[in-house]
C-alpha cells in the first residue's frame, strides 16, 4: 500500500496544460523528489495535492483513500503538511505562535471553552507547547522562539516553515524547494534534517527541488517532469543519466 | 530593563507576564474606580462613552486587527444590540436577561453577515459591510411595530436586579467599566488560545492557514459573530446611556468612528482599542475647549505681551470663527488619521511601545528597531 498515489492527474489553465496525465506513487517511508525545469508543473502538482487547485482530471489517493474532493483544511487533518516555495509564514506573529498554529489540527477545545480559558484549555496548551518544543529542539530554533517572523532572516524563516509543518505531526510532508534561497551551509543542514525526518520521525517526504546535490543526497527516488509530462522515474543516478532528462535541461 | 528567565510554559500563557504588570494595571483600575468621585458629571459621562467605544473597539479589533477582515458596518451591530435591549425592556424582560440576549442577537446577525464575507476580501468586504449598515438603518426606520420607526424609542434606566442605575449615576459608570473589563478578559483569552491563533493565521496568510487545517469558513464566520456580539453588548449600554435611540444615530459616520478608534489606537493589541476610544471621545471636549476657552486666553496673552486692545480682540474673533467652523471635527479627524497612517501606523499603542522600549534600553535604544522593511516573497496568486 503506497502512502500517496497520483493517478492520471491533469491540470488545465484555459488552453494551457500545466500538468498532463501524471501518475506516480510515493511509498511509505521514502524521500520522493520531483525535478524539472521551470514551468514543468511541479508546484502545480503540490497545489493540487494540498487542494489549492482542483485538477481537471484524474484522482489521487492518500493511504488508499480518495482525497481528490476533500476541502483544503481537511487535507491537513488527514496528515499531509506542506511548506511553500515563497514562504507563507504568519509574519506578524512570533515563531512560537506560528508553530502553535501548526498544532491546529490537534485542537481539542471549543470556542466557548477558549473564551473562558477553562483549566482544560490550559492543559491542552501545555501539551501543544510540549510538542512544539520537541520540534524546536529538533530544528535548533531555540534562540528565535519569541521573535516575530517579520524580523527573521530568510534562512531561518525557511526552517520555521519546516518546523511548522512538522508540528502538525504529518504522515506525509510536502517540501516545495526546501533549499531555495539558502546558502551552502544552510543547505547542508537541510539535507541532514530531511534525512532525520525520514529516519528518526518516520515521515514520508515528497519534495520539489532544483539543487541536484541535495536531491542525490537525500532522495530514494526521483521523478523528472517537463511541460507537465513525466520524463523519467528512478533512483537519482538513473534519472540524471536518462537521455530525455539531459535533453530537457541542456536542450536537444 | 527586566530580563525574564523562563522556566515554565505558564509564563508564556498567563495574562500578566511579570509581577510589574499587576502593579501598573492595578493602579490603572484603581484610577478608573476612583475617577467618578473626583470628576464632574460631564467628564464622568464622557468616561462612560470611552468605555462603550472601547468595548466596540475590542470587538472590531478581533475582527479587523486580528482576523484581518475590515468592517465599516459596526454601527449596525451596535444598533441591533441597542434595539434588542430597548424592545425587550419594553416587553418587561429583566436587564440580566436582555443584555446577553442583545449580544446573542447581534452575534447571530454577525454570523449571517460573515457568510457573504467568505467570498469577499479587502475593499469589496468594506463595501459589503457598508451596505449592511444601510440595510439595518433602513430596517430600523421602517419596522415600526418593533423600533417605532423614525420617532425613535425611549429607553428607561437600567434595572439591575432591583437597583435602578440612572444613566449618569455612579452605578451605570461601574456597570460599563465591569462590562469593559469582562470583554477585555474574554478577548485576551481568545487571543491566547487556539481560536485566536487561527484568527491571526487567517490575517497573515489564508493559504498557509488553510494548509495548516484552519477551516476558513468556520473561523471567519466565528470572528464576525464574536465581534458583532461584543458590539451588541456595547449597543445595550449605549441605548441606556443615551436613554433614547433612533435610526439616524447609527449611521456610516458612527462606523467610521469605530474604525478610527482602532486605527488611532493601533492594531497591535487590545490596548489600542482603549487608547483609541479615549482619543475619539475626548476630541469633543477638546474642541469645545478650543472654541470657548482658548481664544480668550490667547487674546489675554496677546494683551499682556503688549499688543493693542483691538488686535487682541481681532485675534480672539478669528480663533472663535475657526473653532466654530462647521465640519471642523471631521477635518481634524481626517488630518489626524492621515498623520497617523503616515508616521505611526501602529497608532497610539505603537507609540507607547516605542517610548517604553526607549526607557527600557536607555541609552542604547536603536531607532532602526521599528524600521519597517518590505518583503516581496509572498505568493499572492494562491489567495
Amino acid at each position: 500500500m503506497s502512502c500517496l498515489r497520483v493517478d492520471g492527474i491533469t491540470l488545465r489553465f484555459g488552453g494551457l496544460v500545466a500538468v498532463d496525465r501524471v501518475s506516480f506513487a510515493v511509498e511509505r517511508g521514502e524521500v520522493f523528489t520531483m525535478i524539472g525545469p521551470n514551468g514543468a508543473g511541479k508546484t502545480s502538482i503540490f497545489n493540487i495535492i494540498s487542494r489549492l487547485y482542483r485538477p481537471s482530471a484524474g484522482r489521487f489517493y492518500f493511504d488508499d483513500r480518495d482525497i481528490t474532493d476533500v476541502p483544503p483544511h481537511r487535507v491537513a487533518e488527514l496528515g499531509i503538511a506542506r511548506t511553500f516555495q515563497n514562504i507563507e509564514l504568519f509574519e506578524n506573529a512570533t515563531v512560537l505562535d506560528n508553530l502553535l498554529v501548526g498544532r491546529h489540527r490537534h485542537r481539542s477545545t471549543r470556542v466557548w471553552e477558549d473564551i473562558l480559558f477553562l483549566p482544560k484549555v490550559r492543559r491542552a496548551e501545555y501539551a501543544h507547547r510540549h510538542r512544539v518544543e520537541e520540534v524546536i529542539d529538533f530544528l535548533e530554533l531555540q534562540r528565535y522562539r519569541d521573535q516575530l517572523i517579520a524580523g527573521l532572516p530568510y534562512g531561518v524563516r525557511k526552517v520555521c516553515e519546516l518546523a511548522r509543518a512538522l508540528c502538525t505531526e504529518p504522515k506525509l510532508l510536502l517540501l516545495d524547494e526546501p533549499s531555495s534561497g539558502l546558502n551552502v551551509e544552510e543547505t547542508e543542514d537541510m539535507a541532514f534534517w530531511i534525512n532525520d525526518i525520514k529516519k528518526e520521525l518516520g515521515i514520508t517526504v515528497l519534495m520539489v527541488e532544483h539543487d541536484m546535490t541535495l536531491v542525490s543526497r537525500v532522495s530514494d527516488r526521483v521523478l523528472a517532469l517537463n511541460y507537465g509530462r513525466v520524463l523519467a522515474l528512478g533512483t537519482p543516478a538513473e534519472v540524471q543519466r536518462h537521455p530525455d532528462v539531459v535533453a530537457a535541461y541542456l536542450g536537444a | 530593563m527586566r530580563i525574564l528567565f523562563k522556566t515554565d510554559y505558564d509564563q508564556d500563557i498567563r495574562l500578566f507576564k511579570h509581577s510589574g504588570y499587576w502593579w501598573s494595571y492595578g493602579a490603572l483600575l484603581l484610577v478608573a474606580v476612583l475617577a467618578p468621585l473626583a470628576l464632574g458629571s460631564y467628564l464622568q459621562s464622557q468616561l462612560v462613552f470611552v468605555f462603550i467605544y472601547a468595548i466596540v473597539g475590542v470587538g472590531l479589533m478581533i475582527l479587523t486587527g486580528f482576523t484581518g477582515q475590515a468592517s465599516l458596518g459596526h454601527a449596525a451591530f451596535l444598533a441591533i444590540g441597542a434595539y434588542t435591549a430597548a424592545y425587550l425592556q419594553k416587553l418587561g424582560v429583566p436587564f440580566v436577561v436582555y443584555m446577553p440576549l442583545a449580544a446573542l442577537v447581534a452575534g447571530g446577525v454577525g454570523a449571517l453577515v460573515g457568510f457573504p464575507a467568505l467570498r469577499l476580501t479587502g475593499i469589496y468586504l468594506v463595501i459589503a459591510t457598508i451596505a449592511f449598515g444601510f440595510i439595518v438603518e433602513e430596517v430600523a426606520a421602517r419596522w415600526e411595530s418593533v423600533t417605532n420607526g423614525n420617532e425613535g424609542m425611549r429607553v428607561k434606566a437600567v434595572d439591575l436586579l432591583g437597583w435602578t442605575l440612572a444613566r449618569d449615576g455612579y452605578g451605570f459608570y461601574y456597570l460599563s467599566l465591569a462590562v469593559l473589563i469582562l470583554v477585555l478578559l474574554a478577548a485576551l483569552n481568545i487571543l491566547r488560545s487556539p481560536t485566536g491563533r487561527a484568527f491571526v493565521a487567517i490575517r497573515d496568510s489564508e493559504t498557509a492557514a488553510k494548509s495548516m487545517g484552519v477551516n476558513l469558513a468556520v473561523y471567519k464566520v466565528m470572528a464576525f459573530s464574536i465581534s458583532a456580539g461584543i458590539t451588541g453588548l456595547a449597543g445595550c449600554l449605549y441605548a441606556h446611556k443615551l436613554s433614547f435611540i433612533s435610526p439616524e444615530m447609527f449611521t456610516l459616520l458612527l462606523s467610521l468612528e469605530f474604525i478610527i478608534v482602532i486605527i488611532i489606537g493601533g492594531v497591535l493589541g487590545l490596548h489600542g482599542a482603549v487608547l483609541g476610544a479615549i482619543f475619539i471621545v475626548m476630541v469633543d471636549p477638546f474642541l469645545t475647549f478650543l472654541k470657548d476657552d482658548l481664544p480668550r486666553s490667547f487674546a489675554g496673552l496677546a494683551g499682556s505681551l503688549g499688543f493693542s486692545e483691538s488686535s487682541a480682540r481681532a485675534l480672539q474673533d478669528t480663533m472663535e470663527r475657526i473653532g466654530g467652523a462647521p465640519g471642523l471635527k471631521s477635518a481634524i479627524y481626517g488630518v489626524i488619521i492621515i498623520l497617523f497612517i503616515i508616521y505611526e501606523p501602529y497608532g497610539l499603542y505603537g507609540r507607547w511601545l516605542k517610548l517604553k522600549l526607549y526607557f527600557d534600553r536607555f541609552p542604547v535604544y536603536k531607532k532602526a528597531t521599528f524600521k519597517r522593511q518590505k518583503t516581496y516573497v509572498k505568493s499572492e496568486r494562491n489567495r
